[in-house]
């Protein structure tokens, strides 16, 4: 069976193009053991007293305007609020729960993962997880697709909906700009009663697991955020379970990104071998076909 | 019944006119093809379109926020539900059938390839449309082509593969175009790209049809346990197969009843043969997919979950599913082509439903109070699918899909 050149040519000219771009796609799938040295936070839950300061203090540092109610208003822990509202001008809201007759704050926020579903979606890298820890948004390359907010396992970005010409992705940054300027991000400046703490990750997983063992007994035995989808940047100690608190108790272990690794990895597989499996059924069947244009043309 | 869509005859007596004219006005002076266009389902389609359009236009002024109910919790509505991961299945037909005639040498096929390849092309011309719609930079959207790569991302992939295959079946059906101009030179051109451009074709398609899967493997807490599954690749892909061909079969039954004069003798003749045999690898690919589905939901351990709400109603969508090839191998083995017809339908309906449940329905299955569609999303849904079948009439009408060019007869592709 003889494979004409052009066919040659073109089957072969296929496999090198596409598979040009399989190697970008799989380039990206290594695996990342993570910056050293990045930094983190670390919410002690039976800390905080709920004053919002921390609210308060986000919304100046990354100047998101007037809220429509003030920071020392309480009727807004009558809701359960997501990390971004517009209304309260803040990438970061704290909630109350009542568990045991305990009153327990939790402040929400992004949590830096380690290995953010968020960057593994973006179809622009215009998400990144920063060497100092902060996963960082790059206004001028998203396109608006979305795709981090359907990623994303604790629901953290957000989307103006309501801006037609430059709606953003909002979310806390974990004020990258200060972090690089060497000040200290602007919520944990704030706090009065240092419920969240700034600083190394790894040193903050120590004090973290310290302060369980130094209070067994006002402490639960779980640190969340070291191992949750894959470890993340922001760290909880609380009194009370988790689950109380509507953290996501679902997500598992796993890093995002392991999640489409093997499907990622394939890529280059199909694109190499499929040219050749076709081309190969194409010249079989048409061998002894006189009917066949190609081999036409070549007689000519 | 021909009255529904009213198409202008192309067959009567030749006079000498305008090319522009004889192109674009199919032989008809522009008063008279004004006047032919006024029926009742033109004046439907296009008051949905005008009302649609009116929509988008707010889309662009206001925000998304105007005609979706997106959100921070359920940030993809309708618009991608459909037009993107439902829309793209069903235009696996180019590819399907391309591969079926021109590499498997199937010429039993060829009297629909064309046809199924428009189908295609127009079905990722309009995801584009959608997306165009949905996206909140749309103005960005070749930038993950040149400026800014996210390779890690499976959108990523799926961008790319779109973007080239969308090229590709545009080069796949220019022929047609080209024999509608009269280019020879052109059209000898495409046409002897045709192996190059299938087997292109599939390589992008496998892999952009199972990464629409893929996208979702990044959701798990998030779309219900009996729909997410890691093999959701594969049965993207598998599901996708039998989309493209049930759209044949639907399609070409449509056209055997309102485009007629619009088909030659050889193209009509072919489709209950043609039908018959794409029922019987429909009835493979579905028990395949059955086979598939079955095994994903015990790999992840799902049943326990088959009880509720979300239970029954995935019981509904695995009913259709494992209905629909026992139908098309009863259809296949009687010889009733009706009956082949009907188990297209149903397996359309069971692609849809589980497009849209994996997308949308079940989504954020676990939050006790969900928002459904926002009403003006479904009629810019429905207006952009009316100008895709205007589309689609418009170059049925002039080009030739369902028939062969009487000056090319003798010279198809490969
Ligand atoms: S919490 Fe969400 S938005 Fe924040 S880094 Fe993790 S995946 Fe990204
Ligand atoms: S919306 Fe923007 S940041 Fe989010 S995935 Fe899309 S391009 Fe990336």
């Amino acid at each position: 069976m003889k494979m004409s050149r052009r066919d040659f040519v073109k089957i072969g000219g296929s496999v090198v193009a596409l598979s040009l771009m399989g190697n970008t796609a799989a380039a990206g799938t290594h695996s990342f053991t993570g910056y050293p040295d990045r930094y983190g936070m670390l919410s002690d839950l039976t800390r905080c007293i709920g004053c919002r300061r921390c609210e308060a203090a986000c919304n100046k540092a990354n100047n998101l305007g007037t809220p429509k109610t003030s920071f020392e208003d309480t009727s807004v822990f009558e809701e359960k609020r997501r990390p971004y509202v517009a209304d309260v001008g803040s990438y970061t809201a704290v909630n109350r729960f009542e568990v045991d007759g305990k009153t327990v704050y939790r402040k929400v926020q992004c949590m830096h993962c380690e290995e953010p579903a968020c960057v593994s979606a973006c179809l622009v890298g215009a998400l990144q997880k920063s060497p100092e820890g902060p996963v960082t948004w790059n206004e001028k390359v998203c396109i608006g697709c979305r795709y981090c907010i359907t990623a994303c396992p604790f629901y953290v970005p957000a989307f103006e909906y309501s801006s037609a010409f430059d709606p953003k992705i909002q979310k806390c940054f974990m004020c990258h700009q200060r972090i690089t300027n060497g000040t200290v991000p602007a919520c944990a400046e704030a706090c009065p009663v240092e419920a969240i703490t700034f600083g190394k990750r790894d040193k903050l997983l120590k004090l973290a697991w310290s302060r369980i063992w130094g209070e067994p007994d006002k402490y639960i035995d779980h640190v969340y955020g070291e191992r949750e989808a894959g470890g993340t940047g922001w760290l909880y100690v609380s009194g009370v379970p988790f689950s109380k608190l509507d953290f996501q108790m679902d997500i598992g272990t796993t890093a995002y990104p392991e999640l489409t690794k093997d499907f990622l990895s394939i890529v280059n597989l199909t694109l190499v071998s499929w040219p050749a499996v076709f081309g190969g059924i194409y010249l079989m069947n048409h061998k002894d076909k006189k009917t066949h244009t190609e081999e036409k043309e070549v007689k000519k | 019944m021909t009255d529904i869509i009213e198409t202008e005859d192309l067959r009567k007596t030749e006079t000498v006119e305008y090319w522009i004219n004889e192109l674009f006005f199919n032989r008809l002076s522009i008063k008279d093809y004004v006047k032919s266009l006024i029926n009742p389902f033109n004046i439907v389609a296009g008051i949905i379109v005008l009302v649609g359009l009116a929509f988008i236009f707010m889309r662009f002024a206001f925000g998304l926020e105007a005609i979706t109910d997106s959100s921070n919790t359920q940030a993809w509505g309708l618009l991608l539900g459909v037009g993107l991961f439902t829309g793209v299945p069903f235009s696996a037909s180019g590819f399907v059938m391309g591969t079926a005639v021109y590499i498997f040498g199937l010429k039993k096929y060829q009297p629909v390839v064309t046809n199924a390849i428009l189908l295609g092309f127009l079905g990722y011309l309009f995801a584009v449309v959608f997306l165009m719609t949905d996206l909140g930079r749309p103005w960005r959207i070749y930038y993950p082509m040149i400026l800014s790569f996210g390779p890690a991302s499976v959108m990523f992939l799926v961008a790319w593969h779109v973007a080239l295959y969308l090229s590709v079946q545009a080069l796949e059906f220019s022929s047609s175009a080209f024999e509608w101009l009269g280019i020879r030179s052109l059209r000898k051109l495409v046409v002897g790209a045709t192996l190059g451009l299938t087997i292109a074709g599939i390589m992008l398609s496998t892999l952009h049809q199972s990464a629409l899967g893929a996208m979702f493997l990044l959701a798990p807490g998030k779309v219900h346990p009996l729909w997410w599954s890691s093999y959701m690749p594969w049965l993207f892909f598998v599901s996708a197969l039998a989309a493209g061909l049930v759209y044949v079969i639907l399609v070409s039954k449509l056209t055997q009843m309102f485009m007629r004069n619009r088909a030659d003798e050889r193209y009509l003749a072919s489709l209950d043969e043609i039908t018959l045999g794409i029922g019987k690898a429909c009835a493979l690919i579905l028990f395949t997919y059955v086979g598939l589905r079955l095994t994903s939901i015990t790999y992840e351990n799902a049943w326990g979950y088959l009880q509720g709400a979300y239970g029954m109603w995935f019981l509904v969508e695995f009913l259709l599913f494992a209905l629909a090839p026992l139908m098309f191998f009863y259809g296949v083995q009687k010889k009733n082509v009706g009956i082949v017809q009907v188990s297209a339908l149903v397996t359309m309906i069971a692609i849809i439903l589980n497009r849209l449940n994996t997308v949308y329905i079940t989504f954020n299955w676990q939050f006790p109070h969900r928002e459904l569609f926002y009403w003006k999303e479904v009629i810019v849904v429905i207006a952009v699918l009316t100008i895709e079948v205007l589309v689609y009439r418009w170059i049925v009408n002039r080009m030739p899909v369902l028939r062969q060019h009487p000056d090319f007869i003798g010279e198809e592709h490969g």
